[in-house]
Protein backbone atom coordinates (compact mmCIF):
# COMPACT_ATOMS: atom_id res chain seq x y z
CA UNK A 1 0.00 0.00 0.00
CA UNK A 2 1.75 3.36 -0.99
CA UNK A 3 1.90 6.11 1.95
CA UNK A 4 0.13 9.11 0.13
CA UNK A 5 0.04 12.81 1.54
CA UNK A 6 -1.75 15.71 0.83
CA UNK A 7 -0.49 18.87 1.10
CA UNK A 8 -3.50 21.12 0.50
CA UNK A 9 -5.47 24.48 1.63
CA UNK A 10 -9.28 24.07 2.26
CA UNK A 11 -10.18 27.03 -0.39
CA UNK A 12 -8.75 25.78 -3.74
CA UNK A 13 -10.62 24.08 -5.90
CA UNK A 14 -7.88 21.72 -7.10
CA UNK A 15 -7.30 20.22 -3.75
CA UNK A 16 -10.81 18.92 -3.31
CA UNK A 17 -10.95 17.68 -6.58
CA UNK A 18 -7.30 15.70 -5.49
CA UNK A 19 -8.62 14.21 -2.39
CA UNK A 20 -12.17 13.49 -4.07
CA UNK A 21 -10.12 11.48 -7.16
CA UNK A 22 -8.04 9.32 -4.33
CA UNK A 23 -11.64 8.75 -2.30
CA UNK A 24 -13.17 7.64 -5.35
CA UNK A 25 -10.34 5.31 -6.09
CA UNK A 26 -9.97 3.67 -2.05
CA UNK A 27 -6.52 5.43 -1.72
CA UNK A 28 -6.19 6.12 1.87
CA UNK A 29 -4.44 9.46 2.35
CA UNK A 30 -3.11 11.77 4.88
CA UNK A 31 -4.22 15.30 4.52
CA UNK A 32 -1.90 18.46 5.33
CA UNK A 33 -3.85 21.75 5.59
CA UNK A 34 -0.83 24.41 4.99
CA UNK A 35 -3.28 27.38 5.34
CA UNK A 36 -3.08 26.14 9.58
CA UNK A 37 -0.09 24.20 9.55
CA UNK A 38 2.81 26.78 9.23
CA UNK A 39 5.86 24.08 9.38
CA UNK A 40 3.50 21.95 7.31
CA UNK A 41 3.56 24.56 4.76
CA UNK A 42 7.54 24.87 4.88
CA UNK A 43 7.75 21.21 4.55
CA UNK A 44 5.56 21.34 0.76
CA UNK A 45 7.85 24.50 -0.16
CA UNK A 46 11.45 22.26 0.63
CA UNK A 47 10.24 19.05 -0.95
CA UNK A 48 8.66 20.83 -3.87
CA UNK A 49 10.59 24.02 -4.53
CA UNK A 50 7.19 25.87 -4.88
CA UNK A 51 4.57 27.21 -3.35
CA UNK A 52 1.23 26.17 -4.84
CA UNK A 53 -1.47 23.62 -3.78
CA UNK A 54 -1.72 20.94 -4.15
CA UNK A 55 0.80 18.71 -3.75
CA UNK A 56 0.59 14.98 -3.67
CA UNK A 57 3.50 12.64 -2.44
CA UNK A 58 3.37 8.96 -2.94
CA UNK A 59 5.82 7.12 -1.50
CA UNK A 60 8.42 10.00 -2.30
CA UNK A 61 7.44 11.07 -5.20
CA UNK A 62 6.26 14.69 -5.30
CA UNK A 63 3.39 15.63 -8.49
CA UNK A 64 2.69 19.16 -7.91
CA UNK A 65 -1.21 19.91 -8.88
CA UNK A 66 -4.03 18.27 -9.80
CA UNK A 67 -1.99 15.80 -12.47
CA UNK A 68 -4.34 12.66 -12.58
CA UNK A 69 -2.29 10.46 -15.22
CA UNK A 70 0.82 11.06 -13.34
CA UNK A 71 -1.17 9.93 -10.18
CA UNK A 72 -2.32 6.80 -11.69
CA UNK A 73 0.41 6.10 -12.71
CA UNK A 74 2.96 6.40 -9.73
CA UNK A 75 -0.13 4.18 -8.05
CA UNK A 76 -0.17 2.22 -10.68
CA UNK A 77 -3.98 2.54 -11.42
CA UNK B 1 -14.09 13.08 -41.57
CA UNK B 2 -15.85 14.12 -38.22
CA UNK B 3 -19.56 15.65 -38.65
CA UNK B 4 -18.32 18.33 -35.50
CA UNK B 5 -15.24 19.46 -33.64
CA UNK B 6 -15.80 21.11 -30.50
CA UNK B 7 -12.49 22.85 -29.75
CA UNK B 8 -13.00 23.37 -25.75
CA UNK B 9 -14.49 21.52 -23.17
CA UNK B 10 -16.02 24.17 -20.71
CA UNK B 11 -19.41 25.09 -19.99
CA UNK B 12 -20.09 25.54 -23.91
CA UNK B 13 -17.78 23.01 -25.46
CA UNK B 14 -19.16 20.32 -23.00
CA UNK B 15 -23.08 21.25 -23.45
CA UNK B 16 -22.49 21.55 -27.66
CA UNK B 17 -20.80 17.89 -27.16
CA UNK B 18 -24.43 16.63 -25.35
CA UNK B 19 -26.73 18.35 -27.98
CA UNK B 20 -24.89 17.24 -30.50
CA UNK B 21 -24.53 13.62 -29.27
CA UNK B 22 -28.54 13.85 -28.86
CA UNK B 23 -28.12 14.49 -32.74
CA UNK B 24 -26.02 11.02 -33.53
CA UNK B 25 -23.24 13.44 -35.27
CA UNK B 26 -19.86 12.13 -35.18
CA UNK B 27 -17.69 14.19 -32.53
CA UNK B 28 -14.55 15.29 -31.53
CA UNK B 29 -13.66 16.88 -28.64
CA UNK B 30 -10.20 18.86 -28.20
CA UNK B 31 -9.41 20.43 -25.13
CA UNK B 32 -6.30 21.23 -22.96
CA UNK B 33 -8.69 20.56 -20.04
CA UNK B 34 -12.05 19.49 -18.48
CA UNK B 35 -13.88 21.99 -17.11
CA UNK B 36 -12.36 25.34 -18.18
CA UNK B 37 -12.63 28.27 -15.87
CA UNK B 38 -15.74 26.41 -13.98
CA UNK B 39 -13.31 23.81 -12.59
CA UNK B 40 -11.43 26.82 -10.74
CA UNK B 41 -14.71 28.55 -9.06
CA UNK B 42 -15.02 28.68 -5.85
CA UNK B 43 -18.69 28.49 -5.05
CA UNK B 44 -21.41 28.71 -7.48
CA UNK B 45 -24.41 29.56 -5.95
CA UNK B 46 -26.78 30.98 -9.45
CA UNK B 47 -26.78 27.97 -11.97
CA UNK B 48 -30.17 26.80 -12.22
CA UNK B 49 -31.09 23.51 -10.35
CA UNK B 50 -28.22 23.78 -7.31
CA UNK B 51 -28.25 25.77 -4.50
CA UNK B 52 -25.05 25.36 -3.82
CA UNK B 53 -22.48 23.40 -5.64
CA UNK B 54 -18.53 23.84 -5.96
CA UNK B 55 -16.65 24.78 -9.14
CA UNK B 56 -14.87 21.59 -9.12
CA UNK B 57 -18.14 19.46 -8.66
CA UNK B 58 -20.24 21.25 -11.20
CA UNK B 59 -17.17 20.33 -13.78
CA UNK B 60 -17.39 17.23 -12.83
CA UNK B 61 -21.00 16.49 -13.42
CA UNK B 62 -20.55 18.61 -16.77
CA UNK B 63 -17.59 15.90 -17.44
CA UNK B 64 -19.78 12.44 -16.00
CA UNK B 65 -22.65 13.86 -18.22
CA UNK B 66 -20.57 14.21 -21.45
CA UNK B 67 -18.63 10.78 -21.04
CA UNK B 68 -22.67 9.12 -21.37
CA UNK B 69 -22.23 9.16 -25.03
CA UNK B 70 -20.07 8.40 -27.84
CA UNK B 71 -17.68 11.37 -28.23
CA UNK B 72 -13.97 11.24 -29.37
CA UNK B 73 -12.30 13.25 -26.43
CA UNK B 74 -8.53 14.34 -26.92
CA UNK B 75 -7.34 16.21 -23.55
CA UNK B 76 -4.27 18.11 -22.76
CA UNK B 77 -4.01 19.16 -26.69
CA UNK B 78 -5.05 22.78 -27.59
CA UNK B 79 -5.91 23.91 -31.19
CA UNK B 80 -2.91 25.85 -32.79
CA UNK B 81 -4.80 27.03 -36.34
CA UNK B 82 -7.92 26.60 -38.18
CA UNK B 83 -8.37 26.74 -41.55
CA UNK B 84 -11.11 25.92 -44.12
CA UNK B 85 -10.78 24.76 -47.71
CA UNK B 86 -13.90 24.17 -49.51
CA UNK B 87 -16.18 22.23 -47.29
CA UNK B 88 -13.31 20.90 -45.11
CA UNK B 89 -12.11 22.14 -42.02
CA UNK B 90 -8.89 21.17 -41.13
CA UNK B 91 -8.15 21.92 -37.64
CA UNK B 92 -4.30 21.39 -36.65
CA UNK B 93 -3.22 21.20 -32.67
CA UNK B 94 0.26 20.75 -31.11
CA UNK B 95 -0.54 17.19 -31.72
CA UNK B 96 -1.55 16.25 -35.22
CA UNK B 97 -4.62 17.95 -37.80
CA UNK B 98 -8.35 16.74 -37.74
CA UNK B 99 -11.06 17.26 -40.56
CA UNK B 100 -14.54 18.27 -40.16
CA UNK B 101 -17.59 19.50 -41.65
CA UNK B 102 -18.41 21.91 -38.94
CA UNK B 103 -16.63 23.59 -35.80
CA UNK B 104 -17.14 25.22 -32.72
CA UNK B 105 -15.09 26.97 -30.70
CA UNK B 106 -15.76 27.25 -27.49
CA UNK B 107 -12.25 27.40 -25.96
CA UNK B 108 -13.00 30.40 -23.23
CA UNK B 109 -10.42 32.97 -21.58
CA UNK B 110 -7.27 32.23 -19.65
CA UNK B 111 -6.11 34.72 -17.28
CA UNK B 112 -3.93 37.46 -18.51
CA UNK B 113 -0.14 37.29 -17.87
CA UNK B 114 1.74 40.32 -17.15
CA UNK B 115 4.82 39.95 -19.84
CA UNK B 116 7.25 40.97 -17.43
CA UNK B 117 10.57 39.60 -16.50
CA UNK B 118 10.65 37.29 -13.37
CA UNK B 119 7.15 36.35 -14.51
CA UNK B 120 7.33 33.13 -15.89
CA UNK B 121 10.45 31.86 -13.81
CA UNK B 122 8.45 32.86 -10.52
CA UNK B 123 5.12 31.35 -10.81
CA UNK B 124 4.28 29.25 -8.18
CA UNK B 125 7.34 30.10 -6.46
CA UNK B 126 5.93 33.22 -4.51
CA UNK B 127 3.83 34.22 -8.05
CA UNK B 128 0.30 33.04 -8.56
CA UNK B 129 -2.58 33.66 -10.10
CA UNK B 130 -5.35 32.21 -7.54
CA UNK B 131 -5.29 33.72 -4.35
CA UNK B 132 -8.49 31.81 -3.12
CA UNK B 133 -5.55 28.62 -3.57
CA UNK B 134 -2.84 30.04 -2.41
CA UNK B 135 -3.34 32.58 -0.41
CA UNK B 136 -3.14 30.74 2.94
CA UNK B 137 0.76 29.86 2.20
CA UNK B 138 1.19 33.89 2.81
CA UNK B 139 0.38 33.90 6.71
CA UNK B 140 2.17 36.88 8.28
CA UNK B 141 4.04 37.58 5.00
CA UNK B 142 4.21 40.60 2.80
CA UNK B 143 2.51 41.08 -0.90
CA UNK B 144 1.41 42.50 -3.52
CA UNK B 145 -1.93 41.95 -5.63
CA UNK B 146 -1.64 43.30 -8.98
CA UNK B 147 -4.85 44.84 -11.03
CA UNK B 148 -7.52 47.82 -9.81
CA UNK B 149 -10.54 45.44 -10.87
CA UNK B 150 -12.71 43.58 -8.82
CA UNK B 151 -10.79 40.34 -8.83
CA UNK B 152 -7.79 42.04 -7.81
CA UNK B 153 -10.08 43.86 -4.70
CA UNK B 154 -11.61 40.44 -3.91
CA UNK B 155 -8.09 38.55 -3.85
CA UNK B 156 -6.59 41.64 -1.84
CA UNK B 157 -9.29 41.42 1.06
CA UNK B 158 -9.07 37.22 1.36
CA UNK B 159 -5.15 38.52 1.85
CA UNK B 160 -5.69 41.37 4.79
CA UNK B 161 -6.67 38.20 6.67
CA UNK B 162 -3.52 36.48 5.96
CA UNK B 163 -0.51 38.76 5.15
CA UNK B 164 1.37 41.00 6.86
CA UNK B 165 1.13 43.59 4.78
CA UNK B 166 -0.93 44.27 1.31
CA UNK B 167 0.53 46.02 -1.31
CA UNK B 168 -1.99 46.79 -4.38
CA UNK B 169 -0.24 48.05 -7.47
CA UNK B 170 -2.68 49.70 -10.08
CA UNK B 171 -2.33 51.39 -13.04
CA UNK B 172 -5.23 53.59 -13.27
CA UNK B 173 -5.43 56.58 -11.10
CA UNK B 174 -7.99 55.14 -8.88
CA UNK B 175 -9.10 51.64 -7.95
CA UNK B 176 -12.12 50.13 -10.30
CA UNK B 177 -14.88 47.42 -8.65
CA UNK B 178 -17.40 47.78 -5.69
CA UNK B 179 -17.33 50.87 -3.55
CA UNK B 180 -18.16 48.50 -0.48
CA UNK B 181 -14.60 46.80 -1.21
CA UNK B 182 -12.23 49.33 -1.87
CA UNK B 183 -13.79 51.36 1.05
CA UNK B 184 -12.83 48.46 3.32
CA UNK B 185 -9.48 48.53 1.60
CA UNK B 186 -8.70 51.66 1.32
CA UNK B 187 -9.67 51.88 5.38
CA UNK B 188 -7.13 48.80 6.46
CA UNK B 189 -3.97 49.85 7.73
CA UNK B 190 -2.54 46.97 6.32
CA UNK B 191 -3.17 47.85 3.03
CA UNK B 192 -0.78 50.50 0.81
CA UNK B 193 -2.36 51.36 -2.74
CA UNK B 194 -0.19 52.36 -5.55
CA UNK B 195 -2.32 53.73 -8.14
CA UNK B 196 -0.93 54.60 -11.70
CA UNK B 197 2.11 52.53 -10.93
CA UNK B 198 3.17 49.65 -12.78
CA UNK B 199 4.75 46.53 -12.19
CA UNK B 200 8.31 46.27 -13.73
CA UNK B 201 9.98 43.24 -12.67
CA UNK B 202 9.25 40.19 -10.06
CA UNK B 203 12.98 39.46 -8.23
CA UNK B 204 14.59 36.91 -6.17
CA UNK B 205 16.17 33.75 -5.89
CA UNK B 206 14.76 30.48 -5.22
CA UNK B 207 11.84 32.30 -4.60
CA UNK B 208 9.67 35.56 -5.14
CA UNK B 209 11.34 37.93 -2.48
CA UNK B 210 10.38 42.09 -4.13
CA UNK B 211 8.60 43.83 -7.40
CA UNK B 212 9.70 46.77 -9.11
CA UNK B 213 7.53 49.00 -9.37
CA UNK B 214 7.18 52.54 -11.70
CA UNK B 215 4.95 55.10 -9.90
CA UNK B 216 4.44 58.76 -10.15
CA UNK B 217 7.66 59.29 -7.46
CA UNK B 218 9.83 57.12 -9.90
CA UNK B 219 10.76 53.34 -9.23
CA UNK B 220 10.56 51.91 -6.09
CA UNK B 221 11.28 48.09 -4.85
CA UNK B 222 8.90 46.53 -2.65
CA UNK B 223 9.41 43.74 -0.30
CA UNK B 224 6.85 40.84 -1.02
CA UNK B 225 7.16 37.15 -1.12
CA UNK B 226 3.95 36.51 -2.71
CA UNK B 227 2.76 38.58 -5.80
CA UNK B 228 -1.38 37.60 -6.78
CA UNK B 229 -1.68 38.28 -10.56
CA UNK B 230 -5.53 39.75 -10.76
CA UNK B 231 -5.56 41.91 -14.18
CA UNK B 232 -8.10 39.95 -15.93
CA UNK B 233 -8.58 37.50 -18.57
CA UNK B 234 -8.12 37.34 -22.41
CA UNK B 235 -10.08 34.97 -24.93
CA UNK B 236 -8.39 32.07 -26.38
CA UNK B 237 -8.87 33.43 -30.21
CA UNK B 238 -5.46 33.39 -31.52
CA UNK B 239 -5.38 29.96 -33.60
CA UNK B 240 -8.63 31.80 -35.18
CA UNK B 241 -6.89 33.99 -36.91
CA UNK B 242 -9.07 34.60 -40.02
CA UNK B 243 -12.16 35.39 -37.66
CA UNK B 244 -13.61 38.56 -37.21
CA UNK B 245 -13.23 39.76 -33.51
CA UNK B 246 -13.46 42.88 -31.88
CA UNK B 247 -10.74 45.36 -30.37
CA UNK B 248 -10.95 42.81 -26.83
CA UNK B 249 -10.47 39.32 -29.10
CA UNK B 250 -12.71 38.06 -28.76
CA UNK B 251 -14.63 35.79 -31.42
CA UNK B 252 -18.15 38.17 -33.49
CA UNK B 253 -21.14 35.89 -33.23
CA UNK B 254 -24.19 36.32 -34.37
CA UNK B 255 -27.72 35.24 -32.35
CA UNK B 256 -27.24 31.71 -34.44
CA UNK B 257 -23.25 31.64 -33.19
CA UNK B 258 -22.63 31.85 -36.29
CA UNK B 259 -18.91 33.04 -37.02
CA UNK B 260 -17.48 35.26 -40.59
CA UNK B 261 -16.34 32.28 -41.49
CA UNK B 262 -19.78 29.70 -42.76
CA UNK B 263 -19.44 26.26 -41.11
CA UNK B 264 -17.67 27.77 -38.00
CA UNK B 265 -19.55 28.46 -34.97
CA UNK B 266 -18.74 29.85 -31.83
CA UNK B 267 -19.81 29.91 -28.10
CA UNK B 268 -19.48 30.50 -24.73
CA UNK B 269 -16.61 33.17 -23.05
CA UNK B 270 -14.52 33.30 -25.90
CA UNK B 271 -16.96 35.21 -28.23
CA UNK B 272 -18.73 38.98 -27.79
CA UNK B 273 -22.11 37.19 -26.05
CA UNK B 274 -22.76 40.05 -23.19
CA UNK B 275 -22.47 38.78 -20.14
CA UNK B 276 -19.73 35.82 -19.12
CA UNK B 277 -21.15 33.44 -16.91
CA UNK B 278 -21.23 29.46 -16.55
CA UNK B 279 -25.15 29.01 -17.23
CA UNK B 280 -25.08 31.65 -20.24
CA UNK B 281 -21.75 29.79 -21.76
CA UNK B 282 -23.96 26.34 -21.49
CA UNK B 283 -26.71 27.62 -23.23
CA UNK B 284 -25.00 29.22 -26.05
CA UNK B 285 -22.95 25.72 -26.62
CA UNK B 286 -26.49 24.30 -26.85
CA UNK B 287 -27.88 27.26 -29.17
CA UNK B 288 -24.52 26.41 -31.32
CA UNK B 289 -24.85 23.11 -31.58
CA UNK B 290 -28.57 23.42 -32.75
CA UNK B 291 -27.46 25.87 -35.46
CA UNK B 292 -24.82 23.32 -36.81
CA UNK B 293 -27.23 20.62 -36.83
CA UNK B 294 -29.40 22.98 -38.91
CA UNK B 295 -26.27 23.87 -41.38
CA UNK B 296 -25.58 20.35 -41.35
CA UNK B 297 -29.22 19.36 -42.83
CA UNK B 298 -28.84 22.43 -45.33
CA UNK B 299 -25.43 22.79 -46.40
CA UNK B 300 -25.12 21.28 -49.88
CA UNK B 301 -21.37 19.73 -49.26
CA UNK B 302 -19.42 19.77 -52.55
CA UNK B 303 -18.02 16.24 -51.92
CA UNK B 304 -21.60 14.40 -50.77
Amino acid sequence: MAKVLVYSTPTCPWCIRVKQFLTDNKIGFENYDVSADQAKAEEMIQKSGQMGVPVVEIDGTIIVGFDKERIKSTLGL
Amino acid sequence: MYDLIIIGAGPAGITAAVYAARKRLSILVITGNIGGQTAWSGDIENYTGYQFISGPDLAAKFEEHMRQYNIALKENESATAIKKNGDVIMVTTNMGSYESRSLIIASGKRTRDLNIPGEREYKNKGLTYCATCDGPLFSEKYVAVIGGGNSALDAALQLVNIASKVYIINNVSSLGGDAIMREKLESNSKVVIFNNSQVKAVLGEKFVKSIKILSPGGEIELPAQGVFVEIGLMPNSEFAQDLEKNKAGEIKVSSCNETSIPGIFAAGDVTDVPEKQIIIAAGEGAKAALNVFRYLSQHKFQDA
